[in-house]
């Protein structure tokens, strides 16, 4: 009896630590995906005309910057009301790719120069070097536009997830 | 009894969703009412003069074009796109249900979107305009 229950112990005990060492997101700080956040008003503000762009991929510097200039968001006026405005740049903040702790944050954030604030992610030296194999025809298709439109190619992008299993160029 | 709850909590939960979606026609009263107080002459809005503002063409002080049909297309039916390659749904109430039932949100692209095109604020009357316009259109 005793024999039995510590038989089904070991069998518990081995699955549960395979899953965990399967998991991709086991411990904060070695995980490349950026971690899961939410919060309503950015969903929506956000993403309203542009993918949800995840607070991990810029640094503090550069949300502050562009949500105290909304009203000239790359060319278009995203003006939001104070009270909205204020909640997603604090969300903003907090998950920033500066006081993110997984590891893509930290090397976007370590290539950046410490006297530039990047309004674009894809100006970071991180993008850059990311996507140096793709060529301005492949930006251009009508499926993809520009590097804006991560989704394209990142289906996963609104949710943090930018793996290379993942990666669909189309066509 | 079983059958009457269901429907008693499908009802509720069609209240609920619906609690503060407005009618497209209250949203246009609500600007009407602005208009007057606007302009003391203010008689009615005209679906022509909304469709002549929507697909109106300027040139905007950056030298580029500049219209509400730039993004939306030239027919309020169709699904646009923004300059960032999303679809933007379609501006027609009769083929998407969901325009012009939050008055919030009108008035908040109004703001945004006149100050885009036009480089300035809307009157009452020209939203109220554009909206008999995107109404008119069966």
């Amino acid at each position: 009896m005793t024999r039995k229950l510590l038989q089904l112990a070991v069998l518990i005990g081995s699955v549960t630590a395979t899953g965990w060492l399967l998991a991709d997101n086991h411990k904060h700080g070695e995980s490349k995906s950026l971690p899961p956040v939410s919060n309503a008003k950015w969903k929506t503000e956000c993403s309203s005309c542009h993918t949800l762009y995840h607070p991990g991929l810029l640094p503090e510097r550069s949300w502050r910057k562009m949500m105290s200039g909304l009203d000239q968001h790359f060319g278009e006026n995203a003006s939001l009301d104070p009270v909205t405005q204020k909640e997603i740049m604090e969300f903003l903040v907090a998950n920033s790719a500066d006081h993110a702790t997984n590891r893509r944050s930290a090397k976007i954030s370590q290539s950046i120069p410490a006297q530039s604030t990047p309004l674009r992610i894809s100006e970071t030296p991180w993008f850059v070097q990311k996507h140096d194999k793709v060529s301005t025809d492949v930006w251009k298709r009508p499926k993809i536009g520009s590097p804006a439109n991560c989704t394209a190619c990142h289906e996963g992008a609104e949710q943090g997830n930018f793996s290379e299993s993942r990666i669909k160029i189309p066509r | 009894m079983n059958k009457m709850i269901n429907s008693l909590a499908l009802i509720l939960l069609l209240a609920g969703t619906n609690a503060y979606a407005a009618a497209p026609i209250e949203v246009l009263n609500d600007y009407a009412a602005t208009a007057r107080k606007e302009n003391s002459a203010f008689k009615e809005f005209s679906a022509q003069r909304g469709e002549a503002l929507y697909h109106a063409e300027r040139i905007h002080s950056k030298g580029t074009k500049a219209s509400c049909s730039g993004c939306h297309t030239g027919n309020p039916k169709n699904p646009g796109q923004t300059r960032a390659h999303k679809q933007i749904e379609p501006m027609a109430p009769s083929t998407n249900p969901q325009r012009l039932t939050d008055p919030a949100k009108v008035e908040k692209w109004f703001s945004r979107n006149c100050q885009d095109v036009l480089e300035r604020t809307c009157t009452a009357q020209e939203k109220g305009d554009f909206i008999a316009y995107l109404l008119s259109i069966k």
